[in-house]
């Protein structure tokens, strides 16, 4: 009991706190002293955004939610270029759409030191387009990449990748999972430092412009960094070796917990290295750790880049080591204490076993547009007046339901702003009609320029903004058309219908989609146009509606 | 050594499963012991099933309760109780909000509280709803009634005064009166 005792004290003292991780990570950014922070929101790494807005003024830092990601992670390089401490902000898809800013944000590298916090969705809890492993750019952008396994380490992590950062100028990508951006746990609080937001931009042409040849000199200046930090990684006490025997286990991130609670269980102590970092990988620990070992297991989610990593170490150390991995542990979705179970009991052929239980079919309970949404009036009265065969395309958002009972109109579903870049591939392939649903972020975000191909290159689908004013899937964040930013300060409110209209469409209308009857024409009137039309269907997201006059 | 103890909450998206945990998740802090939560945000929540999940004791690596394992199964949804059965075992108690959210093609509340009958042991059905909105006018701190229910009938190995502690501190002071009213609504 003295533990609990002690643990008591702490938390009298007011030193450790319930946080969830994306609260750990808004808080070790806080205590690394950040000045710069920008994001666009993801689940799950949304609330990282939320919170900067409501606290940012209040620590000196300034935070913006940009319009997507990747020019998120420019205002950062240009932050960074300037001498300020950066964090920037998204989902796994995210970083897809960063990665042409990313790549050469490493070669040319920080000035001011900057992390990314990347959150992948194994089991895509709440990811649609694909179940991406991130850790997956480490290989392609040279970028270094730390992997937190709990709320703490969330916290922790971020100020170890910003000391890397600090300490060799680049950039660094704390990745974390939905278990490890939605765990609560208590994180021990220090002090936060106070921003001294004044950045400046000195001229440094070889530092700061990737041109030929120079950018193969970086390339190489790039490599030798990477051992560096290597050697780094090698000492760092973040990752850390426990237990004894002839039979191990390597794991990281949310895998280590599931580690750690089945040996518990079985009562085991075998020997387990947890590593913080994935890239660059501390290999001498690696080769250490394996050399005595007769079989090891690669605890890891999704594809098995550590497995392979393993292996190739294991050639040069003990070519008789047995590595198990993928072949007792699965690919798809997300691990758990079950799964882990079933392995480490092969590894080391002792039982696991699964407590008694039973299951029952239960009907599924969809996702449902709120009762007052004004989507049930867009839906319906799309499913009234489309004639029959009429295609449907559909992008990331609320409107995303529309592909559920009752309203079932999506036929296609991709990325954020694919719906109309993919409509005008279909309207120029065929000449069905075609309908696509696009909301307002992420018309901003990704949508226009595919809506200036469609008047570029001549086709004629009917994309219906639903322009609810807010980005509301995530958890209601601004966005450029609703006239305040992330940190709650009015600006220019960037109106749909004008930018389609800069655009070169010519068939605009903006109509508020409970006057059924008008938009009902709308629709049938465009759908018989030669050109590409666009209705913005115009009325705020009415939880958010209810939300300010709350606040009011 | 102190036993870790289970929990999962069931319910549907907007009846405050994830305050509901942060309030637990408070009052074990306050006694002292290592928690961990896991939760899902997101599209997820908007009517659609919830769970979450907590687990408190002296030292707690997994934020999930694996299955079977869980002591208690709080559901504030009936139907949602019985989706949460692959997480009990012969001893998890159920405590379950009689109160069904129907949509086409789901079972009626009487056949959903059969079943839960057949096949758990004295499931703990409480019209925690109704109580709340006979008594305080609003239904939406059922889940904090049901709270209240489980600490004072002893279901969560927690003090009633350190729930009472975290609900102080957690919920927003417009609601505060509310809150704290449901909760000793429960000790009736």
């Amino acid at each position: 009991m003295t533990k609990i005792k002690k643990q008591k004290e702490r938390i009298s003292n007011g030193v450790k706190k319930i946080l969830l991780g994306n609260e750990a990570i808004v808080q070790g950014a806080l205590e690394a002293g950040v000045d710069f922070v920008s994001a666009y929101p993801g689940t799950p790494s949304s609330e990282v955004g939320i919170i900067f807005g409501k606290i940012a003024k209040k620590h000196g830092v300034y935070f913006e939610f940009s319009t997507n990601e990747k020019v998120a992670l420019e205002a950062a390089v240009g932050a960074s270029f300037s001498g300020l401490k950066c964090l920037v902000v998204m989902k796994n898809f995210g970083l897809n759409v960063a990665s042409d800013a990313l790549l050469p944000f490493v070669y040319t590298g920080t000035k001011g030191p900057t992390v990314i916090i990347v959150a992948d969705d194994p089991s895509c809890w709440s990811s649609g387009q694909s179940e991406e492993n991130s850790r997956a750019f480490a290989y392609l952008a040279h970028i270094p990449i730390l992997e937190p396994s709990d709320a703490q380490e969330a916290k922790d992590f971020v100020k170890l990748g910003f000391k890397i950062s600090e300490k060799f100028n680049i950039p660094v990508i704390v990745r974390t999972t939905t278990r490890i951006a939605h765990q609560k746990m208590p994180v021990e609080i220090g002090k936060t430092k106070k921003s001294n937001f004044a950045g400046k931009f000195v001229k440094d042409v070889k530092r700061f412009v990737t041109m030929p040849p120079r950018v193969l000199e970086m390339k190489e200046e790039l490599l030798e960094k990477i051992e560096k930090i290597r050697d780094f990684a090698e000492k760092d006490k973040a990752s850390r070796i426990g237990g004894k025997g002839k039979l191990g286990i390597i794991t990281s991130g949310i895998s280590y917990l599931y580690v750690m609670e089945v040996l518990k269980e079985m009562k085991m102590d075998l020997p387990v290295l947890k590593l913080a970092f994935f890239y660059p990988l501390p290999e001498k620990r690696i080769k250490n750790f394996i050399k005595g070992l007769k079989k090891v297991l690669i605890v890891e989610e999704l594809e098995p880049f550590l497995e392979k990593e393993v292996n190739a170490l294991t050639k040069e150390v003990n070519p008789g080591l047995q590595v198990l991995g993928k072949d007792v542990l699965p690919e798809v979705r997300e691990l758990n204490t079950e799964k882990v179970g079933a392995a480490i009991a092969k590894l080391s052929g002792k039982k696991y076993r699964v407590s008694k239980h039973s299951s029952l079919e239960v009907p599924k309970r969809f996702p449902r547009l709120c009762p007052d949404c004004s989507y049930w009036f867009i839906f319906s009265s799309i499913k009234k007046v489309a004639p029959k065969g009429t295609i449907f395309g559909g992008d990331i958002g609320c409107y995303m339901l529309a592909g559920f009972p009752p309203h079932n109109i999506q036929d296609y579903l991709s990325c954020m702003g694919s719906s109309i870049g993919i409509a005008h591939g279909i309207k120029k392939s065929s000449g069905q009609k075609l309908i696509t649903l696009i909301g307002d972020s992420t018309f901003f975000h990704s949508g226009i320029p595919a809506l200036i191909n469609t008047v570029f290159n001549k086709s004629n689908p009917l994309i219906i903004v639903m322009d609810n004013r807010i980005t509301a899937m995530t958890g209601h964040q601004t966005n450029p058309g609703v006239g305040e930013t992330g940190m709650g300060e009015i600006t220019e409110e960037i109106k749909i219908d004008e930018v389609a209209k800069a655009c070169g469409v010519k068939n605009i209308k903006v109509i508020d989609p409970i006057n059924i009857k008008e938009f009902q024409s709308a629709i049938k009137g465009f759908l018989n146009k030669k050109e590409v039309s666009v209705i913005v269907a115009r009325r705020m997201c009415s939880y958010w509606a209810k939300r300010l006059k709350r606040r009011k | 050594m102190l036993k870790t103890f289970n929990i999962i909450i069931s319910g549907t998206g907007g009846q405050g499963l994830i305050t509901l945990t942060q309030i637990i998740a408070e009052a074990a802090l306050t006694e002292g012991l290592d928690i961990k939560t896991s939760e899902l945000h997101g599209l997820s929540q908007r009517g659609g099933a919830v769970e979450t999940h907590i687990r408190f004791g002296e030292k707690i690596y997994s934020p999930l309760v694996s299955l079977g394992s869980a002591d208690l199964i709080l559901s504030l949804e009936s139907l949602e109780s019985l989706r949460a059965l692959s997480y009990a075992n012969s001893k998890t108690t159920f405590l379950v909000n009689k109160f069904t959210l129907s949509f086409p093609g789901s079972p009626k509340e009487k056949e959903i509280l059969r079943k839960l009958k057949t096949i758990t042991k004295n499931p703990k059905i409480v019209p925690a709803s109704e109580i709340c909105k006979k008594e305080l006018g609003k239904e939406v701190v059922s889940g904090i009634y049901l709270l209240g229910y489980a600490v004072f009938k002893k279901l969560i190995p927690l003090k009633p005064s350190s729930i009472e502690k975290a609900i102080i501190k957690i919920v927003p002071e417009k609601y505060l009166e509310l809150n704290k009213k449901a909760f000793k609504l429960a000790k009736k």
